[in-house]
């Protein structure tokens, strides 16, 4: 059971597609960083409001050959890094989002 | 740059993606600085739904890098509006200002907004000398404290030194005060033409002893030896290479909506007012142009010792009348770096010697002829 299921991207950041890549930019340190293409889907998909165990079975575990268990393993991993930074926001209850949620298209 | 930027420069660049765009909001300013390239006049800005909507194109086409500048950003009453749409684009976004409007409010918005860094020009540690440059008297002052406000708030503050005859001693001094108030120093020695091609102002460039004393100066150059290395001339490699990232990953927006390949090169390549920002991008004959010249294409430069190390710009070649030819002012910044002349200064110091010894023969017969003499010799003389 994830401790806090809720996931968000924070406000304070930079972030833009790049192929099947994303690249993401702390605005408080200026610190880059890129995900690959598996992270960028679930970077793509949080949006405070959908559980991660929801996120990687329906978007991960349908799109590539992983195991729930090992991808959500691998997912808790990624965003707990992503929060150390101050990327992603973390909660036990679904976050409330800004009325124009940041979009990293294409 | 970092290895990691380098890739994605890289990746942007096979994929032909946008990555970098400098947008001026203006070119209308609370300054008049003497050096200063723009017509100040508004001849009819982008309004703030125009320029929300080119935000959306450009976040969508890609666009990572932003550089919101001007002109004075903060003479559009707009600018937050502008500035909070443009984060909701999650662009990482760089600020380029005098900094005269900012006070308090204006800090804690930008603080609040998240921007990555805001640079703001110092031209002199004096004031005097600052203020004789913007003519505005108190300016240095003002852009002073608006460093402060921004550094009290943890904001990255770039210090932008351009170098010029009336402040070529000062740069020591300007580092200075950028050291004392936390700020990053950065220095550029090149006065640029203005962008409807009038060259006039090309006479506050520093000379050449100016520029060979700061490219010998570790504290801003590092490594003098490697910085100011003999050139070894290009090989193959360095023949097929993009001259700058103007228009291969980076381009310009005007005010009015022009697009161009970087704020230095007004080569027109479309308006976003008649298309859309990314089939411009995509589709411009004149951004293809560009993307097609390599080093090869270039007859004075890729035979030039230089070649491969100048700092070209393709901008000011194209101001000089042609995109694929040599950049004299870059030309004249190598020479002072090594001390060996490019291939575009060597013919024409040819040039200018053929002329003066046909002049010596026609000397006295007629005025014009003495004026003509005038300005050919002053044209052709390096670091006119």
């Amino acid at each position: 059971m994830i401790e806090k299921p809720y996931v968000a991207r924070s406000t304070a950041i930079a972030a833009r597609g790049l192929g099947d890549e994303t690249m993401v930019m702390s605005a408080t340190s200026s610190t880059l960083f890129t995900l690959d293409e598996v992270a960028t889907v679930i970077w793509n998909a949080v949006d405070g409001a959908t559980p991660l165990e929801e996120i990687v079975t329906k978007r991960v575990c349908a799109q590539y050959e992983i195991t729930p268990e090992v991808a959500l393993q691998d997912a808790e991993l990624l965003v707990e890094q992503l929060a150390q930074h101050g990327l992603l926001l973390l909660s036990e209850k679904p976050i409330p989002q800004p009325s124009i949620s940041p979009k990293v298209s294409p | 740059m970092s290895a990691l930027v380098a890739e994605m420069v890289a990746k942007a660049l096979k994929l032909n993606i946008p990555l970098n765009v400098h947008l001026d909001l203006t070119y209308r300013c609370n300054e008049r600085c003497v050096h200063c390239y723009l017509d100040h006049n508004d001849h009819g800005e982008m309004t703030t739904g125009e320029i929300k909507d080119l935000l959306d194109q450009m976040a969508d086409a890609g666009v990572f890098y932003l550089t919101i500048s001007g002109g004075e950003i903060m003479m559009r009453r707009d600018f937050f509006e502008i500035l909070e749409h443009a984060r909701k684009r999650t662009f990482s976004i760089k600020l380029k200002t005098n900094g005269i409007l900012i006070r308090k409010k204006e800090a804690d918005r930008i603080k609040d907004l998240g921007v990555e860094s805001v640079q703001i020009s110092i031209y002199s540690h004096v004031p005097e000398v600052h203020d004789a440059i913007t003519k505005l008297p108190g300016s240095l002052r003002q852009s002073i404290e608006a460093i402060r406000r921004l550094r009290a708030h943890g904001i990255h503050v770039i210090m932008a030194n351009v170098l010029m005859v009336h402040n070529a001693a000062d740069y020591s001094g300007v580092r200075a005060l950028a050291a004392e108030l936390d700020a990053q120093f950065i220095m550029d020695p090149t006065i640029t033409p203005m962008m409807d091609g009038d060259r006039s102002i090309l006479k506050l460039n520093v000379d050449e002893a100016a520029l060979r004393e700061v490219f010998r100066n570790e504290a801003l150059v590092g490594n003098v030896e490697e910085f100011c290395a003999p050139p070894q001339g290009p090989d193959e490699e360095a023949l097929d290479m993009m001259p700058c990232s103007a228009g291969h990953t980076a381009c310009y927006v005007s005010p009015y909506g022009d697009v161009y390949p970087c704020v230095q090169f007004p080569l027109p390549s479309g308006n976003v007012r008649h298309m859309k920002f990314v089939d411009i991008w995509r589709d411009s004959p004149q951004l293809k142009e560009v993307r097609s010249i390599t080093l090869r294409d270039m007859p004075s430069c890729s035979k030039c010792a230089h070649g491969a190390t100048c700092t070209r710009c393709p901008g000011l070649a194209f101001l000089e009348g042609n995109m694929r030819g040599p950049s004299s002012q870059d030309c004249e910044k190598s020479y002072a770096r090594t001390g060996i002349l490019s291939e575009n200064l060597k013919s024409r110091k040819a040039s200018s010697q053929s002329f003066r010894s046909q002049l010596v023969q026609i000397q006295g017969l007629q005025p014009a002829v003495r004026d003509f003499a005038e300005v050919v010799t002053e044209n052709s003389a390096p670091n006119a």
